[in-house]
């Protein structure tokens, strides 16, 4: 991508394009990585409901992986999990391990 | 057109009504409460229809200025001192949104210590926000700039915000005989508010304050200094206009009997006027002197300020604002004018008048009395000294 020229933006740094925010992908910024254990899961959905980005993805009415071009490993999701028997469904791990 | 007898306070609420924008956010501070206070009696007595948001703090007060500017609405607010230098931070926000709001600022000093009264130092820490800064000399100019304030910053090759200056108490509290315009006339001169990219336009979502980091952030700010560029020319066409309406003519600058000066003074504000009297003083016993008073200081229109001095011997500066560790600030643009221009006036700066000190004619006396020493030859003692300073 040729990025633009100082007189080709728009004044006031305004951003005009409607859900540009797609396009930037923040998953880079990740240091932990949070790991969806799928045997944990009841399907509570908190972790959708706390996640500050939309880094959960939803496959109908349930849960699905991470979208890990957007999620910035905040952790939240892991620490409001309730998990099933004790268990965790979403762990954090080092990223890059 | 009917000649009034009023303060600046009053004139530049009485410019407030007559413009009527539709978003005022405040929070009172000596000298500025008192035109805020007109103003509100205005929205009470329903004489204009802005929605007047009384805010906990100056910051919050610029906060929702910019709030409402984005929204899409004309704005205005007004401070002074304490209060502008609570705001700085949104200052810059204002300007790099490039929102139009409209501020006059009753300039104080800063603390500390404490004083409530009139000097430079509030606008000059404020120069480099990227708003647009008019000063005025009395009242009448106070009023007249608050009115063209509107034309000039929401043009459409500008869309900035802008300060328009006038002492604290000499002008803001001072009764003077001066004119205003027919409402009618003003409303037409002011005209109907252009949105640009108003964030309310919900067919059009857009989104203000992105993240901008190091591959575009410095192209955003190169932007910014070209808009400045533009301020200049429309500063000329609008003064021009508002001329044939009032038939008071403005400049960037005033010059006062310059052109075949020897001799000049550059100062600010409500101080030309005491010095132009003293002028006339040293005119008549044949010292040629003569004076220029900056109005437009950001942009600086370095080009033409230095054109009207290059030829004089000698150039005081004075400022009633300090730069602590280094010149005042009107006194660093005069020499970086006088300097590009490979202009050759020997140049002294003085401060006066700080937290409201009167500025006398015996000090514009003294200045002179030292110019014309060093237009004759007379080596500088100091470039930089204090005018009316015990000790």
């Amino acid at each position: 991508m040729s990025l633009k020229k100082w007189n080709e933006l728009t004044p006031g740094a305004i951003v005009l394009e409607a859900g540009s925010s797609r396009k930037f992908k923040t998953g880079s910024w990740r240091a932990q990585r949070p790991v969806w254990k799928e045997e944990n899961c009841i399907q509570c959905l908190f972790c959708w409901m706390y996640c500050p980005d939309m880094s959960i993805k939803m496959d109908g009415e349930k849960r699905a992986d991470f979208d890990y071009e957007y999620c910035k490993g905040c952790g939240i999701c892991a620490l409001e999990c309730p998990g099933k028997k004790g268990q965790k469904a979403i762990v954090m791990e080092e990223e890059g391990k | 057109m009917a000649k009034v007898a009023v303060t600046g306070n009053s004139a530049v609420a009485n410019a407030l009504r007559q413009v009527n924008p539709d978003v005022c956010a405040a929070y009172p501070i000596t000298p500025a409460t008192d035109l805020m206070q007109q103003f509100s009696s205005y929205v009470s007595d329903g004489k204009v229809d802005t929605e007047l948001v009384l805010v906990e703090s100056e910051h919050s007060a610029m906060s929702a200025c910019i709030g409402a500017a984005a929204g899409g609405g004309r704005v205005s607010t007004a401070t002074s001192s304490q209060g502008l230098a609570l705001m700085w931070e949104m200052l810059h926000i204002a300007s790099g949104m490039s929102l139009p709001i409209i501020m006059p600022v009753v300039n104080r000093a800063l603390s500390a210590p404490l004083n409530i009264h009139g000097d430079h130092s509030d606008a000059m820490y404020s120069r480099d926000t990227g708003w647009i800064q008019l000063w005025s000399e009395n009242a009448q100019e106070a009023y007249d700039n608050t009115i063209m304030a509107y034309r000039i910053a929401e043009h459409k090759d500008i869309r900035l915000p802008i300060m328009v200056n006038m002492d604290g108490f000499i002008i803001s509290h001072s009764i003077e005989t001066m004119e205003y315009l027919e409402d009618d006339k003003v409303k037409n001169f002011v005209g109907k508010f252009e949105r640009v990219n108003p964030l309310l336009d919900l067919e059009n979502p857009k989104s203000f304050g992105p993240l901008i980091l190091t591959d575009y952030y410095h192209e955003y700010k190169r932007l910014q200094h070209e808009i400045m560029g533009r301020v200049k020319g429309v500063v000329n066409s609008v003064t021009d206009e508002y001329a044939k309406l009032s038939g008071r003519q403005y400049g960037l600058f005033d010059s006062y009997r310059l052109e075949d000066a020897e001799v000049g003074i550059v100062v600010l504000g409500s101080a030309a006027g005491t010095t132009k009297d003293v002028i006339d003083e040293y005119r008549d016993k044949g010292i040629k002197a003569g004076l220029l008073r900056p109005r437009l200081f950001r942009p600086f229109p370095f080009g033409e300020v230095a054109d009207a001095l290059k030829h004089l011997k000698a150039v005081a500066v004075l400022d009633r604002a300090d730069s602590f560790g280094s010149y005042g600030p009107v006194f660093m643009e005069i020499s970086s004018a006088l300097y590009q221009a490979g202009g050759q006036p020997k140049m002294i700066n003085k401060i006066y008048g700080l937290g409201g000190r009167d500025y006398m004619p015996s000090q514009a006396a003294e200045v002179i009395e030292e110019l014309n020493d060093i237009a004759q030859g007379g080596a500088i003692k100091l470039v930089k000294d204090y005018l009316g300073v015990r000790g």
